[in-house]
């Protein structure tokens, strides 16, 4: 779990171009700066990349925090191992 | 600032650019000569993606652009209604971004010809209106859409055939646009049609992307899409490129022509080399013949070169050329003779070269010339050049092509700053290597063979059998040397030859050979290097070196004298000539092949 928080980190530091920045699993929308819908979309489809997991409809609209996000990628990742 | 500048040419890396838009942003932002425009983007989807990805290329294309962006869906309304906030904003140019997904009067199934007509003039008419209104209003360019085809089709192939099919009706309303373009000047057809089916609709949209975010555009797309609009934006504003600079061999036919001849270049039908080669020039004649001005710039003697053209397979006339530079220059020097003598500015050049290490020094030298990353596969060079869209025009200007003088407008020329301050500078980036031995088994064939080809960078053009040169190899009294040199492109394999025999302390060379491929490098000042070092361990005290002229080796006419050798006779006719080097006190003379390797 801790290893998908780490390998989000570069991806979030070039989305929002801040090399210092450091999310938890705690981070979201409201506490991360420049988080809007736009840099939402940027975040998804660099994640679908990295990790090549595909996101369904509606997934991350429910979605509170970047805990979340981790709990359901790890889901994605498992299945397509 | 390297890498940015590859993610954003041909073959794009979007995953890159998607990432690392932000950095992007900010470095090419740190460019002084940027020139402002104001663009107001009316979307029938999402617009945001596509203004962050088109400002990167803008900004590569030396604008900083400032966008409006209409509100959701609303093109129709803020261009024809509500606009005061669009006219506040002043935009130089408006972009409607519609697509498939907007087309509102579609018809229905089986619906008449006339009905099908009925449908096709109310769609177009709201576009008029579109147009009509931002022309009256706001008085602006107009970049539109055109439409992509549907990537679904409940009648699958009657979808085409039908009048109310909807792919139909896409290929309808595409030629009335492009008739509307024609009568309007201030309208530009952005052709996503081509661009979709070009990338395949699969690869252009993205269902969830559309459900989810209302983009019409997936985001390989959308880098592909945001590049055509910035071309399009280059050419509205007169900053397309102008000049098409070729390298001649390998480029636009196969082979070295000083070495193989006219007869002996791949062109023509009859191989695959030869058909690519002459598609390639079938593409350059058409820039042509469409107003792009070629010119040539190529490491050969200038006859030779010329000859290339009469070959019966070149598509490619010598009249077709406004300008030649074939010599043993560094090209970089040669292009800006090219810039001179047509009195264009370097940001109108386009130079193409199969050659890794050619294009490196022109582009470092000289940054405003774009110079294609296009491979040494000569299938590709057209696809490169064409998709980079270098000569994008939104109108075709006759005039331009009528002008005898091609280009007759004195344009301030860009200053621009040399990555590196001198040509040495340049050589020492390539970070050479060089591994010079003595001939033996592995090579013999390779160096009989080198001897066999090589015409112009040869002092004696003496040819050898592989048994010829194993005596040589083998002989006690003989000094036979190859040299292999890489570079950060890669290797360029055995490309040198220096051999000769020891005689009363004295070397005799009788064969000294280099590929052209390398030239200019210093490779022959490491061979010399080499061959002083081997020569003095055999007793030799001194070094005979002899040029015997051909029709095809004048370039090596001073090799010994710029090698520090003097002259010790020269023939009454200047044909031939012999030279010496006193090995005492020699000192070495390589400096930018930064390894050696000896055996």
């Amino acid at each position: 779990m801790t290893e998908i928080l780490a390998q989000l980190q570069p991806i979030f530091q070039d989305i929002f171009d801040q090399g210092d920045l450091e999310i938890s699993r705690g981070s979201s929308a409201e506490t991360v700066d420049g988080w809007d819908s736009l840099a939402h979309i940027n975040l998804v489809s660099a994640i679908e990349q990295e990790f090549s997991i595909r996101f369904a409809l509606g997934e991350l609209e429910a979605m509170k925090d970047v805990g979340e996000m981790i709990d359901l990628m790890e889901l994605k990742i498992g299945k397509s191992d | 600032m390297e890498q940015n500048m590859r993610a954003l040419s041909y073959p794009f890396d979007v995953k890159f650019i998607l990432r690392k838009r932000k950095s992007i942003r900010s470095e090419l932002l740190k460019n002084t000569e940027l020139r402002d425009i104001k663009i107001a983007v009316l979307g029938g989807a999402t617009t945001s993606e596509i203004c962050s990805i088109a400002e990167l290329f803008l900004l590569k294309s030396g604008f900083r652009p400032e966008f409006f962006q209409s509100d959701y869906g609303l093109y129709f309304e803020t261009a024809v209604f509500d606009n005061a906030s669009l006219k506040q904003f002043e935009p130089d140019l408006v972009f409607v971004h519609t697509t498939n997904v907007n087309i509102t009067n579609a018809p229905i199934l089986f619906a008449s010809e006339d009905e099908c007509n009925d449908c096709l003039s109310a769609e177009v008419s709201r576009y008029e209106s579109i147009w009509d209104s931002l022309s009256n209003e706001l008085g602006c360019l107009v970049i539109q859409n055109n439409f992509d085809l549907p990537r679904t089709r409940s009648l699958g192939g009657l979808d085409m055939t039908q009048h109310y099919g909807q792919s139909n009706f896409v290929l309808r309303l595409n030629l009335e646009f492009a008739a509307a373009a024609r009568k309007r000047p201030n309208l530009i057809i952005q052709d996503i049609h081509h661009l979709s089916a070009r990338l395949g609709l699969d690869q252009w949209f993205d269902e969830e992307y559309w459900f989810s975010y209302k983009l019409a555009v997936s985001h390989i797309g959308t880098v592909h899409l945001a590049h055509m609009f910035s071309n399009l934006v280059s050419g509205a504003y007169g900053k397309m490129r102008k000049c098409l600079v070729l390298d001649l061999d390998n480029t636009i036919w196969g082979g070295v022509i000083g070495d193989d001849s006219v007869d002996g270049i791949k062109l023509g039908q009859g191989s695959a080399h030869g058909e690519a080669f002459s598609s390639f020039q079938k593409y350059c004649h058409d820039l042509h013949a469409r107003g792009v001005i070629l010119a040539v710039c190529s490491k050969n003697e200038l006859d030779t070169a010329k000859e290339g053209f009469s070959h019966p397979d070149s598509i490619l006339n010598i009249n077709d050329l406004s300008s030649i530079y074939a010599n043993w220059e560094p090209k970089s020097d040669n292009i800006e003779r090219i810039v001179n003598d047509l009195n264009i500015g370097l940001d109108s050049l386009v130079f193409v070269d199969d050659n890794p290490a050619e294009r490196a020094l022109v582009s470092s030298q000289l940054p405003p010339v774009a110079v294609p990353d296009l491979g040494s596969e000569v299938s590709r060079f057209t696809e490169f050049l064409d998709r980079e869209g270098y000569f994008e025009a939104t109108m075709i200007d006759i005039d331009d092509i009528r002008r005898t003088s091609f280009y007759a407008g004195n344009k301030d020329r860009t200053q621009h700053q040399s990555q590196f301050a001198t040509y040495d500078e340049f050589l020492e980036s390539l970070d050479m290597k060089a591994e010079i031995g003595s001939v033996n088994a592995s090579n013999v064939e390779r160096v009989a063979a080198l001897t066999n080809k090589t015409n112009q960078y040869n002092l004696t053009t003496n040819r050898y059998t592989v048994a010829d040169i194993e005596a040589m190899a083998y002989g006690d009294d003989y000094i036979t040397l190859y040299g292999r040199l890489s570079d950060r492109f890669g290797d360029n394999g055995l490309v040198t030859v220096v051999s000769g025999k020891v005689k009363d302390f004295t070397l005799h060379i009788d064969l000294w050979l280099m590929s052209c491929r390398v030239l200019k490098r210093e490779l022959e000042l490491a061979m010399l290097d080499a061959l002083v070092a081997k020569a003095s361990g055999q007793g030799a005290k001194e070094i005979m070196g002899y040029y015997y002229r051909t029709p095809k080796n004048a370039m090596v006419e001073n090799h010994y004298s710029r090698l520090g050798f003097e002259l010790v006779s020269k023939a009454d006719d200047e044909t031939n000539s012999v030279w010496k080097l006193a090995l005492t006190g020699y000192k070495t003379k390589n400096k930018v092949i930064r390894e050696i390797k000896n055996d």
